[in-house]
């Protein structure tokens, strides 16, 4: 170890919301900490589907939402399952979401450049448009980081490693593999610009007020979610697939959104607007078998890089969000008492296992096999336009008696599914992954 | 609407060298599928068939890591660019 070389209590590595709220919880109870960003500011490189619940943050930043930047409340959430020029929709809208707000559409450049301000206005040092290389060890413990920079060696008690879906660094600490092509989705995004009073008219909501409207279907029959989310004065739109599928398909994924895009009734609703950025991410989907260990001699992991995304429920920003306190308080009380071995960091292990994120993936831990198995083009291809098929025999008024109307509409799903049978199955398979 | 037209609306910051490279191009030569040509959101790579090699755009590249887990040759090489290189984003 150089003597000249700067020596933290706390490295971080990643400022999306998992590595800031870190860096905030750990330099607000005064502990030296570095907070390494590989972007040219915080939230460069990062991307999300545009939901922002209240609570994960509200625990750390009281009332946040008074300064932060966010888009529109969440009043209204839709669900659509499309057919190819239909959609069945289900949705749910309340006052009760309004005060406080459970969830804001936001836009992850501008909120994690925010975010990380928090954390360094509580006294974190910003170490911007640096790449952490690589770990530095001691033996087996983790003492440091090499980055980019020359002389670019840093030294730390503790790194924590928040450097999302791509963590070449957790990947480093060879504790796990890589992911799997079925263990991540691709998201592409667009960001389209439309008048304010446009906005909210089409949506019918108030100024301020937002709707969510998440898509199934139309993913060329790969296990896939489209979202369209209302911002103050943009739309974003976007479609996640799993890799695997990508891989198998001879589809490109912007011609995937494209298909959306170009849904009539998705249409009427982005209709002139213009696309102000393009973007891609991948989101770990892996769920909870694909979590891999969260801490060690020296080390703690979270957020993307440690596979916390509930898919069935599109968290991921919240779940970054609460395993960075915990990994910020566990890195307090372990500065308190001096132990930084894996023993004492596996506080954070612990913390995680009590929370939700990891009750929550439990839950749906048999999601990940429902959606990489042989069901996929059932599930997100055929079942849905079945779905629109059968409703749009119920509600034709054309001389057919209803019974006979039923018969045909139970027809169409029962087909769809590959007989009755196939149908309880799918149903039976669907409740299990949800509730494992 | 095109990918050209898609990629002009992303805002980068070019590095002068490629943080992504083919570690062995015969690999390619023989790969049955290529997927690389249409995995890839922002089309960074082709198959140049005079050439019998993969040419590769990272200066369009999202950053999103499909290649580096999807490329069933595990035939590239994947980094970040140079720290504030790369991508960066307006509204993410």
């Amino acid at each position: 170890m150089r003597v000249s070389a700067p020596r933290f209590d706390a490295i971080v590595v990643g400022a999306g919301p998992a590595g800031s709220v870190a860096a905030y919880t750990m330099a607000s109870q005064g502990m030296r900490v570095a907070l390494i960003e590989r972007g040219e500011f915080p939230g460069a490189k990062n991307v999300f589907g545009g939901v922002l619940y209240r609570k994960p943050l509200e625990d750390i930043i009281p009332e946040f939402w008074k300064e932060a930047p966010l888009e529109r409340k969440v009043v209204e959430q839709r669900l659509w399952v499309l057919g190819k020029d239909s959609v069945v929709s289900l949705g749910y809208r309340s006052a009760r979401f309004k005060e406080p707000p459970n969830a804001w559409t936001g836009q992850r450049a501008k909120f994690d450049a925010w975010l990380a301000g928090k954390a360094e206005r509580a006294g974190a040092i910003p170490i911007y448009e640096t790449v952490a290389t690589s770990l530095i060890r001691d033996g087996e413990k983790v003492v440091g980081v090499r980055t980019d920079r020359d002389e670019g060696d840093l030294y730390a008690s503790v790194v924590i490693i928040a450097d999302g879906v791509n963590s070449l660094l957790a990947k480093s600490l060879g504790v796990h593999r890589e992911w799997n092509p079925d263990q991540v989705s691709l998201a592409v995004k667009e960001v389209l610009a439309l008048p304010k009073d446009i906005i909210q008219a089409r949506f019918g909501v108030e100024e301020g007020d937002g709707v969510t409207i998440e898509l199934v279907g139309e993913t060329c029959g790969m296990a896939g979610l489209g979202f369209l989310y209302t911002n103050q004065d943009t739309l974003s739109i976007g479609v996640g697939v799993m890799v695997s599928d990508l891989r198998k398909k001879k589809v490109k994924p912007y011609q995937v959104l494209d298909g959306i895009k170009q849904h009539p009734e998705i249409q009427r609703l982005i209709a002139g607007g213009e696309t102000k950025e393009y973007a891609a991410h991948l989101i770990p989907e892996g769920g909870f078998d694909a979590m891999p260990p969260l801490a060690g001699d020296g080390w703690m992991i979270c957020g993307d890089a440690a596979q916390m995304v509930n898919a069935a429920h599109r968290e991921g920003t919240d779940l970054a969000l609460l395993s960075g306190r915990l990994a910020g308080e566990t890195a307090v009380a372990c500065h308190a008492t001096g132990d930084w071995s894996a023993g004492g960091l596996g506080a954070y292990t612990r913390a995680v296992k009590e929370s939700i994120i990891h009750r929550d993936l439990k839950k749906y831990r048999g999601l990940h096999g429902l959606l990489s198995g042989p069901q996929v083009e059932l599930l997100f291809g055929a079942l849905p336009q079945a779905l629109n098929d059968a409703v749009y025999e119920m509600l034709s008024v054309d001389g057919e008696s209803k019974r006979d109307k039923q018969k045909r509409a139970a027809a169409l799903l029962r087909e769809a599914a590959g007989g009755t049978a196939g149908l309880i199955g799918i149903g039976w398979r669907g409740w299990r992954a949800m509730n494992g | 609407m095109s990918i050209e037209d898609r990629l002009y609306a992303v805002r980068y910051r070019v590095d002068d060298k490629s943080h992504l490279t083919i570690r062995d191009q015969a690999v390619c030569e023989t790969c049955p599928t290529k997927a690389c040509e249409w995995f890839c959101p922002a089309d960074v790579y082709a198959w140049d068939a005079g050439e019998r090699r993969i040419l590769v755009a990272y200066e369009n590249c999202l950053e999103c890591g499909t290649c580096r887990i999807a490329c069933a040759e595990h035939n590239i090489e994947w980094t970040y660019p140079t720290g504030g290189y790369g991508i960066a984003y307006k509204f993410g």
